[in-house]
This record gives structure tokens, C-alpha cells and sequence, in this order.
């Protein structure tokens, strides 16, 4: 005998912990069954674009820094390159390979802490998330070798990063690099063929391959069903021309398939950075200040640069009237847009699985209301 | 293999079970007998027969020592480090404050005056409770007079408090970190161990050779 039941509107968020952020959501059930979403964001508006303005090109690194906090280095890497792109500067050699060292060390930083919090999701309290966050300190602390913080990091400056590396951040990094892929080794054995993982994430919130497309979601939800599309692959920037790495696809694009593209970014990460250290040389992080003064005054024009980010095509759009300040910043933030299917996720899906599918979008309320 | 991953899962958990906690107990670690009688300088027996009140204590898990965190040379602190003596009240560090938050009035000095002694500082306020310790005002401080810190204790009931006045900033611990001035890293200088009171032992970073300032100023005018 079906039980009767009617719809009942729950308000979630924004102060709900599974959020990650202030975000809310109005969520009509009908018994466990989620019926209709309404996401409501805004929470966290800091309105980073508009201060951008009246602020310098160097000193708006530490606004980037802020926008999505799990992956500082990220967003310093996608601004700097539209800087450099707006005011034609040639960037020092060993400053690229220093950064790219470093934006590769926070992607897996970021996707330890989507898989930790997908767990965490799944009702896994606390330890698989404190295995991530271990690997993760370890990173942080390289971080704080390199550039004195660990979360807003401002290590990019126009031209390369502000510093080269000290001595000992070499052997703690050929450390930590072991251990990450050990860690990795870990999460795989205990999750990737855990039976409870599999019921609860495989087949939920399947997205097709075209509304994928047609939303312009990128990143490791778009990989996850089977398109190959990364930007470190087909418009390569910095080095990464010079560097081979396998695009890990997936072809389910459910909850599990996200997680696990995530898991193997990471493996290649790693192979990346192994690559870099093998190429840097020796030489000037960053050019001089009689090439590249402080106060930077880009000639009148545009420009657009995009990284392929932890989650998402992270984009830069730069405005410049000639003056020491963007006339307008725009950031094509990846958390964002990729939240833009959420309805088509969740709607049809039970209720145990809503944050699941949210996490597994890995946003990030920093990066979405900026 | 379905019906293998929740033992394999558990296997992981075993073994990380019995690997050595990475917790980090802070401000204060709990102790021992011995840990306690080694933070006071005396072997467990001595004491035992010297302090039995912190002994018994120490035997009932109560005794805490304090712990030292873990920091890299670079980490930027909250107690600027600043030489006074080689300031020249410039105003540049002021200038590329992304939030603007120094103050600095300065006062016209003696005419033929030596290094740092052409214009005073009158006011020097650092509002750290709006600072986001990115460093650039380090970084853009063409003299060398200030450096970022590497403390991070700085809590204060009233926001007032947290403004850094220049009183504050001659008298603060001089243990800057190598953020931005590797000539720290290159002589090795440790700020968890050493403090650094006189300027001139602290060194310039970047320093224009003679030839560079007369190419410079003489030769391309
Ligand atoms: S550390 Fe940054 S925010 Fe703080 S005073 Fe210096 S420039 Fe300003
Ligand atoms: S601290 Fe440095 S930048 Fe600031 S006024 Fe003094 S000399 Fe100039």
C-alpha cells in the first residue's frame, strides 16, 4: 500500500554545515522524493569585481586570493596570465615553472578536500575527511615554505611569483609528492571499491553529455561523461605545452564518476609537478622592475585568460583604460556556472542523495558570490 | 571485487590507526611524569621528591607544557619587525597597502642628514585588525625598514588595541621573517631562535650597486 503523502517546502541553508558556504536552497519534497529547487546564493558577496577597480594590477592578487579559498593559487595563476596577456609581459622562465609547481600542488590540495567533503557528505563522519585534510597540511605547509601563508597565498606576480623557493622546500616537496600518492593509493582502496560508495553514488544525478555542453559546465563534472576537454590540453598555457599528462575521462558523469576523475586529476598532478621539477633551471623569478615596474599602466584594451582551474574553466577578463587600475574585472567563475544544473540534478532524486550531489559539484560559495 | 571493499576499507583504517597521531595540541600539550619533569629541567626522580604537588599532577594527566607551533622562516606574522633608523618616512609601504590601512605623517628633518634622517616619522599606525598580511607593503619598502614578523598571538578584546603604533613598532621583538628579504635565508638567520637589534646587521635586499645608481642618475640624464 503506497503511502500518501503531500509536498512539503524545507528551507535549507544558508547556515546549514553540508552547504560548504552560505548557500541556501528552497527544496519542495514529496514524501522522499525532491520535487522542485529553488538556489538561492548571494550570501557571501564581497563584491571583489567592483573593489578591483580602485585598486592596482598588483595589488588586486590578494582579492583573488579570497574568491575561492581552497584554490588560491589557482586564481592568482588565471589573473596573472590576463594580466600579462593585457600588458604584453614576457614572464620569467623559472617564475612559470614555480607557479606551475604550485597551482598544481593546490589542485590537488582542492580535489582532496571535494573528495573529503563527498565523503563526509555520504554520512562518513570525520575520518575519511581528516585522510584527506592530512595530505592536504602537508601541501599547506609547502605553501608556507614557498610564499609565508598557507590559505591567501598572493604568490604570483606579474611576470612569475614574488620569490624563488627556499632550499628546503625541494626535498619537503619530493616528500610530500610520495606521499600524496600514497594517500591517493589509500583513498582508492577504501572507496573506490567500497560497496556502501557504490550504492549511494552510483546512478545518482546522471547529466547527459549535451545539456552538459549546452551549460557550459567544465571541469571534472564535464570529464566525468566522456568529453574531452582540458584546457591544460587544448589551449595550453604557461608550460604545459612542454608537459604530457592523460586526460582521465569517465563516461557514467553520476556522482561517482565526478569523484573519481577527481581522484585520478590528482594522480596526474603529481606526474606533472615530477615533470616540472625535472625542467625547471635555474634563473630570476620574475623580470626586473625596470621591465615590469610595480605600478603596471597596461595600454587601453581588453583581455581574457583562462585556466583549466580545480573546478572548472577559471577565467579572467580584464578591462583596461590606460590608467593603474582595471577599468572593469570580470571573473568567469567555474563554481558558479557549474551550480547552474543544479535543479537537473536534484529534481527526481531523494532526499539522502541532495547533498551528495551537491558536494560532488564541488563548489564553492567564495568562488560563486565573490 | 564486490564483498572485498568494506574489509580493505577496514584494513586502511587499521593501519592508520596505528600510525602515530598528527594531531597538534595547541596552545598547551598534556604530559606526563616525564615530559613534565623534563619541562622543568630535572629527571623524573628529582622531580618527584622536589614538586610531589606537580608530580602527583603530572601523574594525573593534568600538567600541560606549552607547545611550539611549527612555522616556516617565510610565515607572515602580525609583529612587524621595523629598523626606525633606516625609515626615511617614505610612504611608499603606505602606498601599496591594498587597503590602506598605515598612517604615516612625517615631519621635516635636519638638511644634510646621514641615512634615515632627512624627514622624521611622526605617526606610523598599522591597523592590523583590518591587515590581511599579504606583505606588499614589505615588499614595496625600498629601504629595508620593514619586515613582516613571524607572530601570530595578536588577540584583543577591543579593536582599538590592534592598532600598531610607532611606539609599538620600536618596541616589538625584532624577529622578522625571510618574507621578501632573502638575505635572511642566505645567512641563515632563524627567527624562532635569533632576534635581529641593530639594522645593520640585517642586511639589504637588492641593494643597487654604485655603477647601477650613477648609470642611473648621471649618465642617462
Ligand atoms: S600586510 Fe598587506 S594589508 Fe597588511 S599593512 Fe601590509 S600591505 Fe597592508
Ligand atoms: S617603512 Fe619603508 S616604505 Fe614605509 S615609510 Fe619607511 S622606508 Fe618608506
Amino acid at each position: 500500500m503506497a503511502i500518501r503523502t503531500q509536498p512539503v517546502t524545507v528551507n535549507l541553508g544558508p547556515q546549514h554545515p553540508s552547504t560548504h558556504g552560505v548557500f541556501r536552497m528552497r527544496v519542495m519534497f514529496d514524501g522522499e522524493e525532491i520535487v522542485d529547487v529553488e538556489p538561492v546564493f548571494g550570501y557571501l558577496h564581497r563584491g571583489s569585481e567592483k573593489l578591483a577597480e580602485e585598486r592596482t594590477y598588483t595589488q588586486i592578487v590578494t582579492l583573488t586570493d579570497r574568491m575561492d579559498y581552497v584554490s588560491s593559487m589557482l586564481n592568482n595563476q588565471a589573473y596573472i596570465l590576463a594580466v600579462e596577456k593585457l600588458a604584453g609581459i614576457e614572464p620569467s622562465p623559472r617564475g612559470v615553472w614555480l607557479r606551475m609547481i604550485a597551482s598544481e600542488l593546490q589542485r590537488i590540495a582542492s580535489h582532496l578536500v571535494a573528495t573529503g567533503f563527498l565523503l563526509q557528505d555520504l554520512g562518513a563522519l570525520g575520518t575519511p575527511l581528516i585522510y584527506a585534510m592530512r595530505e592536504r597540511e602537508n601541501i599547506l605547509d609547502m605553501f608556507e615554505m614557498l610564499c609565508g601563508a598557507r590559505i591567501t597565498n598572493s604568490y604570483l606576480r606579474p611576470g612569475g611569483v614574488f620569490m624563488d623557493a627556499p632550499s628546503e622546500f625541494w626535498p619537503a616537496l619530493d616528500r610530500g609528492l610520495n606521499d600524496i600518492v600514497n594517500t591517493i593509493d589509500e583513498l582508492e582502496t577504501y572507496l573506490s571499491g567500497n560497496e556502501i560508495v557504490f550504492s549511494r553514488t552510483k546512478g545518482t544525478a546522471v547529466l547527459p553529455k549535451e545539456l552538459l555542453i549546452n551549460a557550459s559546465i567544465t571541469g571534472p563534472m564535464l570529464r566525468a561523461s566522456g568529453v574531452d576537454w582540458d584546457l591544460r590540453h587544448r589551449a595550453p598555457y604557461d608550460y604545459y605545452d612542454r608537459i604530457s599528462f592523460e586526460r582521465k575521462l569517465h563516461t557514467a558523469s553520476d556522482n561517482y564518476a565526478r569523484y573519481w576523475v577527481r581522484v585520478q586529476e590528482a594522480r596526474e598532478s603529481v606526474k606533472i609537478i615530477r615533470q616540472c621539477i625535472e625542467q625547471i633551471e635555474p634563473g630570476e623569478v620574475r623580470p626586473s622592475f625596470d621591465d615590469v615596474p610595480r605600478l603596471i599602466r597596461p595600454p587601453v584594451g581588453d583581455a581574457y585568460a583562462a585556466i583549466e582551474g580545480s573546478k572548472g574553466e577559471l577565467g579572467f577578463y580584464l578591462v583596461s583604460d590606460g590608467g593603474i587600475a582595471p577599468y572593469r574585472m570580470h571573473v568567469r567563475a567555474s563554481s558558479l556556472i557549474n551550480l547552474t544544473l543544479l535543479r537537473d540534478m536534484l529534481i527526481g532524486g531523494q532526499f539522502g542523495d541532495l547533498f551528495v550531489t551537491f558536494g560532488s559539484v564541488d563548489l564553492n560559495m567564495g568562488e560563486v558570490d565573490r | 571485487m564486490i564483498g572485498l571493499g568494506l574489509p580493505r576499507g577496514f584494513m586502511v583504517t587499521l593501519k592508520n590507526f596505528l600510525r602515530p597521531a598528527v594531531t597538534e595540541q595547541y596552545p598547551d600539550r598534556h604530559v606526563g611524569l616525564i615530559g613534565a619533569a623534563k619541562a622543568a629541567g630535572m629527571n623524573p626522580f628529582q622531580f618527584l621528591v622536589k614538586k610531589p604537588a606537580d608530580s602527583m599532577k603530572a601523574i594525573a594527566g593534568l600538567a600541560t607544557v606549552p607547545v611550539a607551533v611549527k612555522q616556516s622562516a617565510r610565515f607572515r606574522g602580525n609583529e612587524f619587525t621595523f629598523f626606525e633608523d633606516r625609515c626615511t618616512a617614505c610612504a611608499s609601504c603606505a602606498k601599496y597597502c591594498p587597503l590602506g590601512i598605515i598612517e604615516i605623517v612625517s615631519v621635516p628633518g635636519k638638511i644634510d642628514a646621514q641615512e634615515g634622517e632627512s624627514y622624521k616619522l611622526d605617526v606610523f599606525d598599522i591597523d592590523i585588525g583590518r591587515c590581511m598580511f599579504c606583505g606588499l607593503c614589505v615588499e614595496a619598502c625600498p629601504y629595508d625598514a620593514l619586515h613582516m614578523g613571524t607572530s601570530f598571538e595578536r588577540s584583543r578584546y577591543v579593536r582599538d588595541e590592534l592598532i600598531i603604533t610607532k611606539e609599538d613598532l620600536f618596541d616589538a621583538p625584532k624577529r622578522p621573517s625571510s618574507f621578501y628579504r632573502p638575505q635572511f635565508e642566505e645567512k641563515g638567520f632563524d627567527p624562532f631562535a635569533e632576534t635581529i637589534e641593530d639594522f645593520h646587521d640585517a642586511g639589504r635586499h637588492e641593494r643597487p650597486s654604485d655603477e647601477d645608481l650613477k648609470r642611473k642618475w648621471v649618465d642617462e640624464r
